[in-house]
């Protein structure tokens, strides 16, 4: 309903995302931030390929570039450099309001901090998605109800996160993420607020998920949780190290 | 959709907010509430005063007999001036800058009865016009004096109100007679009620009022004891003035320019000096109100800049959740409006109700009735949302140009 139409300016890139399924496509990605008059380079040349339906996991030591990444991803940040084509649709030209909604619709996004609205209740948080893509409230409604039920927090509908636990808020959070449907779901560190036991049941809703058909990608330190992927990135410094199959 | 989640944001921000809000609020609704009440007792005390200044007539000046203070032509100083009737219709016919004039005869301590009733007053001989002039106006169904009863001589007598309750009581008394010092007078016109503090001899509410040609005859005087001027509307009283100076100066040889050889009341400076002073009252009251206003709106950004930082990663979430840069927007111009609207609404019914209930505190003849100005309150409403837009547009436009991550990472 929301597909947005973006030149692509190539169609090398059509054909390509015809052939392969391609869902995400990074091509020389750069990122700098600038702190005063230093500049650092976070991320240094990033290529990089998703398919569709792939669940990736990744790795690699602190401060190396893995949320760069994943907000680049997930169009909360922009490149500095670099072509970045999502779902074959080029990122870089699209206007605000496009990758406001992209970030609606394409990608749902989960936050090692949960990042709720902390006035809202469980159900309030994951209507907000659907408010801005203006579903009606009947709908939402029973979208709220269906989403919340299927992560397992029914009963907490009416609970504020200060009610909850951690792992509670993650799975609002990823009843959240999923409210619009999106093709891809961008984890960065999920678990990493929580107890070995939260955090277990967390990584196997995103399995279900991944057999559901959704595309998948999350950050994580924990070298278990990342075997759950198909595939790991290992990034360091800024640069992908591996960038293929599990081994 | 977004008014909707953008007022439910706004009552849970009131509800985790409740200080920051409320102060908000507080100096909205006190700048409306104060500005309103200064303005509302500012006007309340002015036309207090106008009124009851305006009650002896208004733009007009009172001509009394005098002494000269200079020499003139040989002529020395310390001689009595004392004009009559018949100069009063000279200057009628002559004077280019006198719009209405009217001689004015006057006793005191005469008796008019009606029956047993009786009552010593004043009694004035005048000239249609003085009616006008001095504020003196018939009730429904009556008259003041008219010409015929100047040319006629006739026997005619227009009575002040309370003079009327003193004889009449609650009876019609038009078309009755009283006796005015023993002669039968028929009443012709009651005075309509009016506020009056300010007066020569006594209030018109007690003064009977005959023509002048038949006091004239009655006390066989040609003597008038003053005579009541208005200017052409085109011409200012200081004209007149001049004008009745030099002709009565002609007729009686004094200098044009020597104010004592007639003694005059012009109430037009009075009123000239009290309508300026109330002026600039009203706007040092609005002065007041209105920097107590800016102090308000200056708060008011202020607190939204506050608000802004604080809120910076709940933007960012819901930023990153899909809202647009218009959604953010929004939110914040409407969110400080809401705040103006709502101090400015509930300071302008609170100014209202207070003074709603001044007139039960009796203080109606100190201060006057306050009215409240509903186009100022509109007015300063308006203003106030104008300050509102402004100290919200600003904040809003900064977070709405943040990217999502930059949002979450403030925190
Ligand atoms: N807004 C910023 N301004 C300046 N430097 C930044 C900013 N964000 C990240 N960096 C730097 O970029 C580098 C990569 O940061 P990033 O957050 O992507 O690391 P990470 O791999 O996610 O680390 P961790 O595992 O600790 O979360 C770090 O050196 C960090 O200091
Ligand atoms: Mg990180």
């Amino acid at each position: 309903m929301n597909k947005i139409a973006v030149n692509t300016n190539g169609s090398a890139r059509g054909e390509a995302k015809s052939m392969t399924d391609t869902i995400i496509d990074m091509r020389d990605v750069r990122k700098s931030y600038r702190t005063g008059k230093v500049s650092f380079e976070a991320l240094k040349g990033i290529d990089c390929l998703v398919k569709r339906g792939e669940f990736v996991g990744v790795v690699g030591p602190s401060g190396s570039g893995k949320s760069t990444l994943m907000n680049l991803m997930g169009c909360l940040d922009i490149p500095t450099t670099g072509e970045y084509y999502l779902e074959g649709q080029l990122v870089n030209k699209m206007t605000p309001n496009q990758l406001a909604d992209v970030r609606n619709r394409t990608v749902g996004f989960v936050f090692q901090a949960f990042n709720l609205l902390p006035y809202a209740t469980a159900y309030e948080n994951v209507e907000v998605p659907l408010l801005f893509a203006r579903v009606s409230s009947r709908k939402r409604r029973e979208r709220v109800a269906e989403l919340l039920s299927r992560v397992g927090l029914a009963d907490k509908m009416a609970n504020k996160p200060t009610e909850m636990s951690g792992g509670e808020m993650q799975r609002v959070a990823i009843a959240r993420a999923l409210a619009n449907e999106p093709d891809i779901i961008l984890a960065d560190e999920p678990t990493g607020n929580l107890d070995s036991k939260s955090g277990e049941a967390i990584v196997s809703l995103f399995d279900e998920l991944h057999q559901a058909g959704k595309t998948i990608v999350m950050i994580t330190h924990d070298m278990n949780i990342a075997k759950h992927g198909e595939r790991i990135i290992r990034i360091k410094d800024g640069l992908i190290q591996t960038n293929g199959d599990l081994s | 959709m977004l008014p909707l989640i953008t007022l439910k944001q706004f009552w849970n921000d009131l509800r985790r907010q409740k200080l920051r809000s409320m102060l908000t609020m507080f100096g909205i609704f006190w700048g409306t509430c104060s500005i309103v009440l200064l303005f509302a007792f500012g006007k309340g005390i002015g036309d207090a005063q106008l009124k009851s200044q305006k009650g002896m007539g208004d733009n007009i000046a009172i001509f009394w007999p005098g002494v000269t203070g200079k020499e003139y032509k040989g002529l020395p100083r310390g001689r009595q001036i004392r004009p009559t009737a018949d100069d009063v219709t000279h200057i009628k016919q002559v004077a280019q800058t006198v719009g209405s004039i009217s001689p004015e005869f006057r006793r005191w301590n005469v008796t008019i009865k009606r029956g047993r009733n009786s009552s010593l007053r004043m009694l004035v001989g005048c000239w249609p016009e003085f009616g006008d002039m001095r504020n003196v106006i018939p009730r429904r169904g009556s008259r003041f004096i008219n010409q015929n009863d100047i040319n006629e001589r006739r026997r005619v007598v227009f009575i002040g109100n309370l003079l009327k309750q003193d004889l009449f009581g609650n009876e019609d008394p038009i078309g009755q007679q009283v006796e005015v010092n023993s002669v039968p007078f028929t009443v012709i016109g009651v005075m309509k009620e009016k506020d009056q503090n300010s007066s020569y001899g006594s209030r018109d509410s007690r003064v009977a009022f005959i023509p002048s040609t038949t006091f004239g005859t009655m006390y066989s005087t040609r003597w008038m004891s003053n005579f009541v001027v208005q200017a052409k509307k085109e011409y200012s009283m200081a004209q007149a003035r001049r004008e009745i100076y030099e002709i009565l100066g002609g007729k009686y040889k004094f200098d044009p320019t020597d104010r004592e050889a007639l003694s005059v009341w012009d109430t037009t400076r009075g009123f000239e000096f009290l309508k300026t002073f109330f002026t600039a009252f009203q706007w040092f009251l609005v002065g007041i109100g209105a920097s107590t206003l800016i102090t308000g709106g200056i708060g008011v950004s202020n607190i939204m800049n506050v608000v802004l930082e604080e809120r910076t990663k709940e933007i960012g979430i819901k930023m990153a959740l899909g809202a647009r840069k218009s959604y953010v927007m929004t939110q914040f111009v409407l969110e400080t409006l809401l705040i103006t609207a709502v101090g400015g609404t509930l300071g302008f019914l609170f100014a209202w109700l207070i003074v709603s209930l001044v007139p039960a505190f009796g203080l109606t003849d100190f201060i006057g009735v306050p009215q409240v100005n509903v186009s100022a309150g509109v007015l300063c409403i308006v203003l106030l949302g104008i300050v509102g837009f402004f100290a919200g547009i600003f904040p809003a436009r900064r977070a709405a140009n943040l990217q999502p991550v930059q949002a979450l990472k403030l925190f």
